[in-house]
């Protein structure tokens, strides 16, 4: 097993948000973590990539049979944990050349590699910004800076092309794109996909379902995993909306 | 912040000055204290001429007239000006011939810095002129030099076989009574460098001296005058680390540049004196009087500095711009990490018609220090026509440390055009983590942006430069967040 989420407790400033979630991502498998805004989902992914400022007051994670509550945050993404940002930072003046292949040598390094050629590198920055039809103006530019919205996406699934990551948890890449841009976006994605990585896909739409379709999908509702089901489940969700899972739940705890 | 970012913070900013060592060269030093009699010391020991001596005096003369100042937002512990060692030399048994004939012992040292002139000699195509303990031990390429009839040369050896170009430019830039330590200067500097680029000359190489600190207790004044005669070209560099040392040790250099007409000097420095301990301890006191002047019209100066130690730097590198059409460059980025207090910035003083000049200043304050900008743009009435843009950043690691930035501007003409901006930044831990998350340790990362932050100003350095300078950077302040 790839990734296992056991009963886990988040709060920030003493606020409970995640209240129990258990979750288990195999390789070669696309998750698809879906619920209103404010219930949680990046939370989540956040604790995953292991963002400062979270108390895990319950429970624990295992990447790889490894506890990842104990790495920090560079390490999870040297073993090969890719978080694709809801919101996108800008690193004014730090080129997105030098970004990538900083991040990708210290991810060889880990692993005991030699760092990249220049020739082989820029040759892997190629095919990849083709890949999400990123333009060389965009990856000659400093990290996100003057990126339009979409740009940012796409620029998030260049860089998990670029790293290889064997888990990537895509917080919102859907929000905010054109359809033209979320099928790029999707094509990446579903190009990427191999029988040694997993995908989890966090979006509160199910319109990029129809373009990256999961193998399961999870309901987050006020910080718990309420529904689990296929991938029809979303389309249920999206015919009787989120009010469906507030009553849903609201029965349960009766 | 979050608490884990204060302790890497503070680890990063806490790293010890990666190039504290000692040489133990022998040393012949003067008596302390400054009277006349030391500089007439000084001036014997170097055989100098009677008018030189005659300038040293009347240096001396107006220097006791003068205060130290006390404009600059530092703090500085009062100096005792007779418990200095105003002369020391490393002791000479024959001329040097070639670097075989060097101090195994200070070759060594240049070999810790990375600096060896050997090295250099092969490798870099750089003709340097190192200075240790305010003697030049060697200088190299002049041969070459000397074919385009370049004279490179310690300042000593120019007063003995071209007394005449310094006389004739000494002071010229920066008179004696400038300021405080400007005076001290010329009353008791050691040695430094001299340059003059003939008429039409394009320089073949970079020029480079290494400026090193020595012995303890000795107050280094080093006088540097670098003359580009008509249409001449040259980019010369300057940098120093220097050994670690517990006493505070006061470093007055002066640096004057004169650009005759059509001529362009690029003036690059790295400057890495001992900065002190991480509770403030110790560290060189930098009270540097940099100046040159674009004299002939269409000439151009550019400094560009990078300035990383030393626990007190004060400096101001500036043009007076003189001649119509010329152009004046201030490039600099200054980094303070603990207890390390900088006040520096620049002045361009427009005399002529249509002169431009350009400040970008990138200031960086970590730890518990003090960072300030401190820059004069005037425009006289002659200067018609003229331009100025200036750019202060500030970058902020830590909550402890400050940030200043103190611009004045007098403009006496109404076509002239002065403009300035100013920013303060701070690295986000949004920043940091989105690095990290891509599997950039924090160290790295702040690294990373900070040399992002400061690119504009190092790629202004020769390459040479802008490696060594962008590891400085991220050596000074190895795990300072924001
Ligand atoms: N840094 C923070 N400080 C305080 N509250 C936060 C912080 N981040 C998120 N929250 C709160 O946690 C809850 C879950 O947020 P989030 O995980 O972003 O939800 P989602 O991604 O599902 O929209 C929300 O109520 C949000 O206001
Ligand atoms: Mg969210």
């Amino acid at each position: 097993m790839l990734l296992q989420v056991k009963n886990l407790h988040v709060s920030i400033n003493g606020k409970e948000i995640l209240k129990g979630v258990n979750l288990e991502v195999n390789k070669g498998e696309v998750h698809a973590i879906m619920g209103p805004n404010g219930t949680g989902k990046s939370t989540l992914a956040a604790v995953i990539a292991g963002k400062n400022g979270y108390e895990i007051t319950q429970g624990e994670i295992l990447y790889n049979g490894k506890n990842l509550l104990d790495m920090p945050p560079e390490v999870r993404a040297q073993e090969g944990i890719f978080l694709g940002f809801q919101y996108p930072v800008e690193i004014p003046g730090v080129s997105m050349t030098n970004f990538m292949r900083t991040a990708l040598n210290e991810i060889r390094k880990y692993h005991g590699q030699e760092p990249m050629s220049a020739k082989d590198f820029l040759a892997r920055m190629t095919e990849k910004k083709d890949l999400v039809e990123l333009t060389s103006k965009l990856t000659n530019r400093s990290v996100n800076e003057g990126f339009s919205g979409g740009e940012k996406k796409k620029n998030e699934i260049f860089q998990m092309a670029m790293l290889d990551p064997q888990l990537s948890i895509l917080d919102e890449t859907d929000s905010g794109l054109d359809i033209d841009a979320l099928r790029i976006v999707a094509h990446g994605v579903n190009k990427l996909k191999t029988k040694e990585n997993a995908t989890v896909v966090i979006t509160h739409y199910q319109r990029l379902l129809d373009y990256i379709v999961p193998d399961f999908v999870h309901v987050l509702f006020e910080g718990k995993v309420v529904l689990s089901g296929g991938k029809e489940l979303a389309l249920e969700l999206e015919e009787k909306g989120y009010d469906w899972i507030k009553k849903e739940t609201e029965n349960h705890s009766k | 912040m979050a608490q884990d970012d204060k302790q890497l913070i503070q680890e990063v900013t806490q790293s010890e000055y990666k190039y504290g060592f000692i040489t133990n060269i022998e040393t012949e030093t003067a008596i302390k204290g400054l009277t006349e009699d030391t500089i007439r010391f000084i001036s014997l020991k170097k055989t100098e001429p009677e008018w030189l001596l005659e300038y040293r005096l009347k240096a001396f003369a107006k220097w006791k007239e003068m205060k130290q100042p006390n404009w600059a937002q530092l703090k500085i512990p009062e100096i005792d000006f007779q418990e200095i060692i105003y002369y020391a030399a490393p002791k000479r048994k024959k001329e040097l011939e070639s670097l075989d004939q060097v101090d195994p012992e200070l070759l060594d040292t240049f070999n810790k810095l990375g600096i060896s002139l050997d090295e250099q000699k092969r490798l870099s195509g750089v003709a340097v002129d190192a200075v240790i303990d305010s003697v030049s031990v060697k200088t190299t390429f002049t041969e070459t030099l000397s074919k385009h009839g370049i004279l490179f040369c310690s300042f000593s050896e120019a007063v003995k076989n071209h007394p005449d170009l310094v006389k004739k430019y000494l002071g010229m830039a920066v008179p004696p009574s400038d300021n405080f330590f400007a005076a001290l200067n010329t009353a008791v500097f050691s040695d430094g460098s001299f340059c003059f680029i003939p008429k039409g000359v394009r320089s073949p190489m970079e020029l480079s001296t290494y400026f090193r600190i020595n012995a303890a207790n000795t107050g280094q004044f080093e006088r540097t005058l670098i003359i580009a005669d008509e249409g001449s070209y040259v980019s010369y560099m300057e940098g120093c680390t220097a050994p670690q040392r517990d006493e505070n040790q006061l470093h007055a250099a002066v640096v004057e540049i004169i650009a005759m007409k059509d001529a362009e000097v690029k003036y690059s420095t790295v400057q890495n004196w001992y900065p002190g301990d991480k509770n403030g301890r110790g560290g060189i006191f930098n009270f540097v009087t940099k100046r040159g002047i674009c004299k002939g019209d269409h000439s151009k100066i550019s400094w560009t500095q990078v300035e990383t130690g030393s626990a007190i730097t004060w400096k101001y590198p500036s043009c007076i711009l003189s001649g119509d059409n010329s152009i004046g460059e201030f490039y600099s980025v200054a980094v303070t990490n603990n207890h390390q207090q900088a006040d520096t910035g620049s002045k361009m003083i427009h005399l002529g018609k249509n002169t431009k000049s350009t400040i970008i200043s990138k200031g960086i304050s970590a730890g518990q220090s003090q960072n300030s900008y401190r820059g004069l743009v005037k425009m006289t009435k002659r200067a018609t026509n003229s331009r100025n843009f200036s750019q202060c950043d500030s970058l902020l690691l830590g909550d402890k440390c400050g940030a200043h930035t103190f611009p004045y501007i007098e403009g006496a003409n109404k076509s002239s055009i002065i403009e300035h901006e100013a920013t303060t930044s701070k690295i986000s831990e949004d920043q940091l983590f989105y690095c990290q998350q891509r599997g950039i340790n924090q160290e790295s990362a702040v690294g990373l942006i900070v040399n992002g932050y400061a690119k504009e100003v190092l790629n202004k350095l020769p390459m040479e430069f802008a490696v060594e300078a962008q590891k400085l950077l991220s050596i000074s302040l190895e795990g300072s967040v924001g």
